[in-house]
């Protein structure tokens, strides 16, 4: 198609594409170069466009004189914890609708599926009332134990999609060789099927530390708040905590907060990034 | 058969606890909060039944209710045609040969992936109505812009802009949509001399409505379901969830109110099921309208 393609055409899509891109990144250089800024700079109006001196001690102050490392250590346990049970769970459940012959399976699997329809509002009221009869609220129990009980459902399905892939004579001379169910799972189908596990990971990694609405519902002690609760904290009590005056929000520590935030996922997706547009993709193919 | 007992026994090994985590976080409290939805219940009392009396409130009473069925539809019919608008022009830019496809589909698809705390407070500053980046560029224009998140005018609009930033998601959905439709179509299309319009009316469009189609339906139910930006919007200035004036009480938000800040746990069920109700709807009309103008090639 290329050769009856006007020269001047794809200049105007390259073009076109930058353009927008700029737009795009706009708002992560301002929140950036706002981040390096001080405060006098910040109540200067206008502002300058650049920070006079970069003060990457911004980063400092944030994370020693307001405690924010707690926040992110929160966050990072809790991604952890619910990585590891989703992991953990999810591979057996998506093993065993892949490969074994049991009756009602496909209802079971359509069960499983159709809560994927079901919006969190309907679950949050009788999960708060059983988790605060449990005692359970300000601890991370609410946020970590669903996932260790097969919580997420796409994870499963992707995996299950994924397993069906390994031909099933491998399976069948793994166990004429004497090797257990357990066994062939986490030594021949998890491997096999490393690219899938890995899209798994980082989707519920986003979605444990990106999520607001569970930790604003179970955490209601400073100590235990996790990084977006923990920002809007921040953000609410800010004047006071930086010495400004009434209203006078510090920008320039906010805004080093998103960053600290937004980082680990800006790595994340630069180190992996094909996992996760192939696991958006995947998303959009009709089951 | 004996073959099968161990069978049977290892699938319920392996998805047991999924399958109970089903009945214990999905099943059981869909069940409850139905039934928690004919009951006034405030946490500390015991949960007490009262009919549909919640519901003839919601409908007929409650001051907050239809505002914010309000602010929800109107962010919903707005947002989600230019964010799948958005999402579709960009695709189809970014599947036109040519370099660097791969660099611009990382940029353009970053900000959906973000935390949507750090995204609304950066929006929150770059929206403020003295210094903020938005009116300082206007100004260049020489135009004065207003104070677009305390107003009750803008707060809205403003919200679907933040929101537009993340149209990445359903563009990533499209590319891979376009992806499968063959080359040699277009090809002959060119031959025959269709104009670009033509080609894309006739042959991407068709090809491509099954993602369109769940493009839309997810977009759809994504705006019905918005806390987390409209509460972070909120809290990020200072303001009651909602403000101002009410302005970005979205459905979701105006629920979680009622839920855990006034303890009307029972109302905030019926609001749960009716939106649940209007979701299970729209996903079934959307199926049988689907039908009617989606392409499946099989």
């Amino acid at each position: 198609m290329d050769h009856h393609r006007p020269r001047s055409l794809s200049v105007l899509v390259a073009l076109l594409l930058a353009l927008g891109a700029c737009v795009m990144l706009l708002p992560l250089a301002w929140m950036l170069l706002t981040s390096l800024k001080t405060f006098p700079e910040i109540l200067r109006n206008p502002a300058p466009w650049l920070p006079g001196q970069p003060q990457w001690h911004n980063y400092r102050t944030v994370w020693e004189g307001f405690a924010y490392y707690r926040f992110f250590l929160n966050s990072a346990f809790v991604a952890a914890m619910v990585i590891a049970g989703t992991v953990l769970t999810c591979c057996p459940a998506a093993y065993a609708f892949a490969y074994y012959d049991v009756r009602h399976k496909e209802l079971l699997f359509g069960a499983l599926l159709s809560t994927l329809m079901l919006p969190a509002q309907v679950t949050v009221i009788p999960l708060f009332k059983a988790f605060a009869a449990l005692h359970w609220v300000n601890t991370y129990l609410p946020l970590v134990v669903p996932a260790w009980l097969g919580g997420n459902i796409f994870g499963i399905f992707l995996l299950r999609q994924f397993f069906r892939t390994v031909p099933k004579s491998f399976i069948e001379a793994a166990r004429l060789d004497g090797a257990s169910e357990w066994t062939i799972l986490w030594r021949l189908v998890v491997p096999m099927s490393l690219p899938a596990v890995l899209t798994v990971v980082i989707f519920t990694f986003l979605w444990s530390w990106n999520d607001l609405f569970n930790p604003l519902v179970y955490l209601h002690d400073e100590s235990t708040y996790t990084l977006p609760v923990g920002l809007l904290y921040f953000i609410a009590r800010a004047d006071q905590l930086a010495g400004g005056s009434a209203g006078q929000v510090p920008w320039h520590l906010v805004m080093t907060l998103a960053t600290v935030m937004v980082l680990p996922v800006i790595a994340l997706f630069v180190i992996v990034q094909r996992r996760f547009v192939e696991g958006v993709a995947a998303t959009g193919v009709k089951g | 058969m004996n073959s099968r007992r161990p069978e049977t026994l290892w699938f319920w090994l392996f998805a047991g606890p999924a399958l109970a985590g089903f009945a214990l976080f999905s099943l059981w409290p869909m069940l409850e909060s139905l039934w928690l939805s004919f009951c006034q219940y405030d946490v500390v009392a015991p949960a007490r039944f009262i009919g549909l009396r919640n519901y003839v409130y919601l409908l007929t009473s409650d001051p907050a209710f239809w505002p914010s069925v309000k602010v929800t539809l109107v962010f919903t019919a707005v947002q989600m045609p230019l964010s799948v608008a958005a999402a579709l022009g960009v695709a189809l830019l970014l599947n036109q040969p040519g370099r660097g496809r791969g660099f611009w589909r990382a940029v353009y698809f970053l900000p959906s992936i973000l935390p949507q705390a750090a995204s609304v407070a950066v929006f929150v500053y770059i929206f403020q109505a003295d210094g903020g980046l938005l009116n300082r560029l206007l100004a260049l224009g020489g135009v004065t812009g207003p104070a677009w998140t305390s107003s009750p005018v803008w707060a809205l609009p403003v919200l679907i802009a933040i929101s537009l930033w993340g149209f990445g998601y359903p563009m990533v959905i499209f590319l891979g949509g376009l992806q499968t439709v063959p080359r040699e179509l277009y090809e002959a299309a060119h031959i025959d001399g269709a104009g670009a319009w033509a080609r894309f009316r006739h042959i991407t469009l068709p090809l491509i409505s099954p993602v369109l189609f769940f493009n839309v339906v997810m977009g759809v139910i994504g705006a019905l379901k918005v806390f987390d930006l409209a509460y972070a919007f909120g809290a990020a200035q200072g303001l009651i969830p909602g403000g101002p004036a009410r302005a970005t009480l979205f459905y979701g938000l105006n629920l979680y109110q009622q839920a855990f800040t006034y303890f009307h746990m029972g109302l905030a069920s019926a609001m749960a099921w009716i939106l649940f109700a209007v979701i299970l709807l729209l996903t079934w009309l959307n199926f049988r309208l689907g039908r009617r103008w989606v392409h499946y090639g099989d």
